[in-house]
């Protein structure tokens, strides 16, 4: 029936669909650009996931105890599952899952920028918990309310699993404050090095972001970048306070009139320049997601090989 | 890129006895029995289930959404299917 509606009539069907809050699920018609802008959204995200777990891998094997090598293993085998759920997600659009991987390690694709920064300290295990993970929850919340059925479903288990990442990091984070002075020092040193990076995470200002715009309307996004930016500010100022830290902005200021802070200028240049590869670990990390790629492709294939013989001999 | 792919599975969690299996997401994987393995450490790290169907996805037959209204729709008009269609009249209970 619906071969004989023209695009726009089947588009405007589809905006009618979105504004009535009713789900988009794969075999629904959708416009192209949707499905582009899902696949690489969603795609990205996965590999944020997959990467992400290389920063937090390299302290697994020095967690001061085994609680805490215990509960970072967990942790790490959780973003491997979140990565999971979104290929998944992004192969329900079409999308091919090794193409994407493929897109990633040849940099076509982009991932969160936050994971081009080196984890000099176990410390930083703490604080990538505390806000990398808490930005990641604030992007992700309105992300369980996506238009498209699949990514929303995921997002909604990722965020029951994040909330843990979050408090077993401020653990970590609170524990050190309270110690020694080398010990609050080395909390104190981590929190400078990620505040930054972390609101970037939140992706360009809204005057610069090309995408927002379109994905509010699809309701793919349902905030813009700069005011989720300010509510994780809000959140986590009083947050440092408590545990006696300090946020590294000078320009940091509680406005009465707003009832919110103002903060500092963020190093855009900085962000650029992270984004097009040019971050402390961006060739590191997409090095060691190549070698994993190539140097399991001998196990991926005797696998399958395995699997092919048994089911021959079943059939016999 | 590597030339054959693990086929994809979709899983199916039984969340405790007494319940459905219910569609949770998919997975890729070599066979059935890796399926599973891999389903219990993607869909049940935090004890979501007590029993897991693995099923690949090209098995499956869906309805098309485009049939939607043929398929659906006369059950809409079909009001009197339902208890509400009727009147009772006041002071009877029990039905």
């Amino acid at each position: 029936m619906s071969q004989e509606l023209s695009i726009e009539e089947l588009e405007k069907r589809f905006q009618e669909k979105i504004d009535a809050e009713i789900k988009i699920e794969p075999n629904d018609w959708m416009p192209d650009d949707y499905r582009k802008t899902l696949i690489r959204q969603i795609s990205q995200h996965a590999h944020s996931e997959i990467v992400g777990m290389l920063p937090e891998g390299n302290w697994i094997t020095r967690a001061p105890s085994l609680r805490r090598k215990a509960v970072l293993l967990a942790k790490v085998q959780d973003e491997a599952g979140h990565g999971l759920y979104l290929y998944s997600a992004a192969e329900t659009l079409g999308a091919d899952r090794e193409e994407t991987i493929d897109d990633l390690h040849s940099g076509k694709a982009k991932y969160s920028s936050i994971f081009n920064y080196p984890t000099l300290s176990w410390a930083d295990m703490g604080t990538i918990g505390w806000l990398v993970d808490g930005a990641a929850i604030m992007n992700q919340v309105p992300l369980c309310r996506c238009s498209y059925g699949p990514y929303a479903r995921a997002m909604v288990r990722v965020c029951k699993e994040e909330s843990f990442h979050q408090r077993q990091g401020f653990e970590i984070v609170t524990k050190l404050a309270q110690g020694t002075p080398e010990q609050k020092e080395m909390a104190q040193d981590s929190l400078n090095r990620w505040w930054w990076p972390s609101l970037m995470m939140f992706g360009p200002s809204d005057a610069d972001s090309q995408h927002t715009a379109q994905s509010m309307k699809w309701k793919i996004k349902r905030n813009t970048n700069d005011d989720l930016r300010q509510q994780f500010v809000d959140i986590t100022v009083p947050q440092a306070e408590l545990i006696g830290l300090t946020i590294p902005d000078p320009d940091l200021k509680w406005n009465e009139e707003r009832q919110s802070y103002d903060f500092g200028e963020i190093n855009w240049d900085e962000f650029n320049q992270v984004i097009r590869g040019n971050g402390p670990c961006n060739k590191k990390r997409i090095e060691d997601r190549r070698n994993a790629k190539e140097n399991g492709k001998w196990v991926r294939e005797a696998a399958l090989a395995h699997a092919e013989k048994r089911k021959m001999k079943k059939a016999v | 890129m590597s030339q054959a792919e693990w086929p994809l599975f979709e899983v199916f969690i039984r969340s405790k006895n007494g319940l459905n299996h219910k569609h949770v997401g998919s997975l890729r994987a070599a066979d059935e029995e890796m399926a599973i393995q891999n389903a219990r450490d993607v869909y049940t790290r935090r004890s979501e289930g007590v029993s897991i169907w693995v099923v690949q996805s090209s098995l499956i037959t869906a309805s098309d959404p485009q049939d939607a209204d043929a398929l659906f729709e006369p059950a809409d008009s079909k009001i009197y299917r339902h208890p509400t269609f009727y009147d009772v009249p006041d002071g009877i209970s029990h039905m």
